[in-house]
């Protein structure tokens, strides 16, 4: 019998995430994708996968899995306790960030995050899952992807991947991982509708410190913060929305689009979320406060090339092919 | 570079540091759009690790592209390339005769409609069946279609409180635009109706069935050939087809 990773408990809201599902955005399909690409892209490349496999996103609570049918190599990245109750042995506490392997019959469990929100397993040889779309990500808004297209729910069994190379112990030096996501404001670049907006209530904008409210998931962020004013109305002819737009509705309070996006939206949108920036977003709980900062274009892609540079020279020490997100 | 008189050259705005939008005009009209699928269909043609995505919408389009393998500036460079060699679209349309089960169960605001315009359910269905739409975008939720040319007639504020929950398959009104829902979801539009096609089906070979650039036509039908059709797709006897080409010159 393969090797699978049985949920016990699923915690709050686990879904599988592959590097995401490109090409289809003009049919209305976001790409999904993990919310903080590097925290799965290391835990992928610490059990030897390639960065974009598919593994668990678990949000705010991990869950608790069980290693059945034959040993495997797993990793867990996130602020999170992880524990591991393996049989004939004494309940253990499992260092993050680090690769561990699991004989068969070891119960895995991970507890709330003490910081940020999501947390990432993955499993070297990833899960076996149906692509839909050319993709493993759900999508629970469409029903699509990952497990019938749902969160976890418990007795739900992952199949394991075959491995074709041993993989060594490997740990992520911890003090890179602040460096990767940086730190401060987000970091913004106003547009592509700035010009519905007074210089005046861009600069409050940019100043103020605005809540993560609790209607917030993977679909996007609703702030709360002082109202931000259009010139004249906040309706535009519907155009796209990107991951990290943030739309200013008729109320004044930004949403901020994310993985799980609708496509395409009608509010204008006073700046954009940089890419590098967008990991260290998909980390804040409700009840943060976000504040963003306005970057140039050459800033913004400096920022980007440097943290993939660091990505890509962690998979090279390993020899593990990175691949762009 | 030269464009035909009539075709003035988009505007560029940036939309975050890995995407650009290309706006051709403010309103939704054929022509615009069709600059807009143009355009779209010859950046599609070149995607890869460089251009990750193209999204066409009513009036502008946003490439998604990674700017560790294409400059902005390049990108922008081939767009206004393209851009010269502009031409008048002719290319054929889809058009899709779409069976609607309008009113009733499956249409429940149409009573309500029609009172607030003074007119019959009838002429409400009479009206929405007429014209040849265009199908402006994809978007919102997966093969969620845009139509675009809504009778004026019919043009109607969307209601004040959304419904959580609306059926997939539903014909909906909305301010000056028509759409077929493609999977169940919110929506504070006027229900009129629904077909018994899918158009998102993720188990059927192609699971998108309207594209931009399509054109729709509404076929009212009964309830009792909107349950044979029901059942004729799920026995994956019936699936749904376009007509064969329209070229544009008929239109």
């Amino acid at each position: 019998m393969s090797v699978r990773l049985k949920v016990q408990s699923p915690g709050l809201f686990t879904t599988l995430q592959d590097g995401g599902r490109f090409g289809y955005e003009h049919l209305g399909v976001p790409p999904s994708g993990p919310m903080d690409s590097i925290a799965h892209r290391i835990a992928n490349l610490l059990v030897g996968n390639p960065a974009n496999a598919a593994a668990l996103e678990m949000t705010a609570l991990g869950g608790s899995f069980a290693v059945v049918g034959g040993p495997c190599a797993i990793c867990v990245t996130g602020r999170v306790e992880l524990l591991v109750d393996s049989p004939g042995e004494a309940q253990r506490e499992l260092e993050t960030w680090r690769t561990h392997r699991l004989t068969a019959g070891s119960v895995l469990s991970i507890g709330y995050l003490e910081r940020g929100m999501r947390a990432y397993l993955a499993v070297s040889g990833s899960f076996v899952v149906p692509q839909v779309l050319g993709s493993a990500s759900t999508l629970t808004r469409a029903q699509l992807g990952g497990i019938e297209g749902r969160q976890l729910v418990a007795g739900d069994e992952l199949p394991v991947g075959a491995t074709t190379a041993a993989v060594g112990c490997r740990t992520f030096p911890r003090e890179l991982i602040d460096t990767l996501y940086g730190t401060g404001a987000i970091g913004v670049l106003l547009g592509p509708q700035d010009d519905y907006f007074s210089a005046g209530q861009i600069a409050a904008f940019l100043c103020a410190g605005f809540k993560v409210s609790a209607q917030s998931d993977r679909m996007g962020y609703r702030l709360q913060g002082p109202a931000i004013a259009h010139r004249d109305g906040a309706d535009i002819v519907s155009d796209a929305i990107v991951a990290g737009s943030i739309q200013i509705p008729g109320s004044g309070q930004p949403i901020i689009a994310l993985q799980d996006r609708q496509t395409t939206g009608g509010y204008a949108k006073i700046a954009t979320v940089i890419a590098a920036d967008l990991p260290r977003l998909g980390q804040y709980q409700p009840g943060q406060i976000v504040r963003f900062a306005a970057l140039s274009i050459d800033d913004a892609v400096e920022r980007w090339s440097a943290l993939e540079a660091q990505l890509a020279d962690f998979a090279l020490q390993f020899g593990v092919s990175d691949t762009f997100s | 570079m030269s464009l035909p008189p009539t075709l003035a050259m988009p505007r560029f705005f940036l939309a975050g540091d890995r995407a650009l939008t290309v706006e051709f005009g403010q309103t939704i009209d054929a022509p615009t759009n069709r600059r807009v699928q143009q355009l779209a269909a010859r950046l599609n043609a070149q995607r890869g690790d460089a251009i990750v995505g193209v999204v066409p919408t009513y009036r502008s389009l946003t490439v998604n592209y990674e700017p560790l393998r294409i400059s902005l500036d390049t990108l922008r460079a081939q767009i206004v390339a393209y851009l010269a060699d502009e031409h008048v679209d002719t290319a054929p349309a889809r058009r899709w005769l779409v069976p609607v089960c309008y009113g009733g169960e499956f249409g429940e605001d149409l009573q309500t409609f029609a009172a607030t315009h003074d007119m019959t359910p009838g002429e409400v269905i009479a009206l929405h069946s007429a014209p040849v739409y265009r199908v402006y975008m994809v978007g919102f939720l997966p093969g969620f279609a845009y139509l675009g040319d809504l009778d004026s007639r019919l043009h109607t504020p969307r209601r004040a409180v959304p419904r959580p929950l609306t059926p997939a398959g539903s014909i909906n009104v909305g301010g000056q635009q028509t759409a077929i829902a493609s999977v169940a979801g919110p929506s504070g539009w006027y229900l009129l109706g629904r077909t018994p096609w899918r158009s998102f089906d993720p188990q059927r070979e192609d699971p998108f069935l309207f594209a931009a650039g399509d054109e729709v036509v509404f076929t009212p039908i009964g309830d009792e050939d909107y349950a044979q059709r029901v059942a004729a797709i799920e026995r994956g006897e019936y699936l749904p087809q376009p007509l064969s080409s329209v070229l544009e010159d008929e239109r």
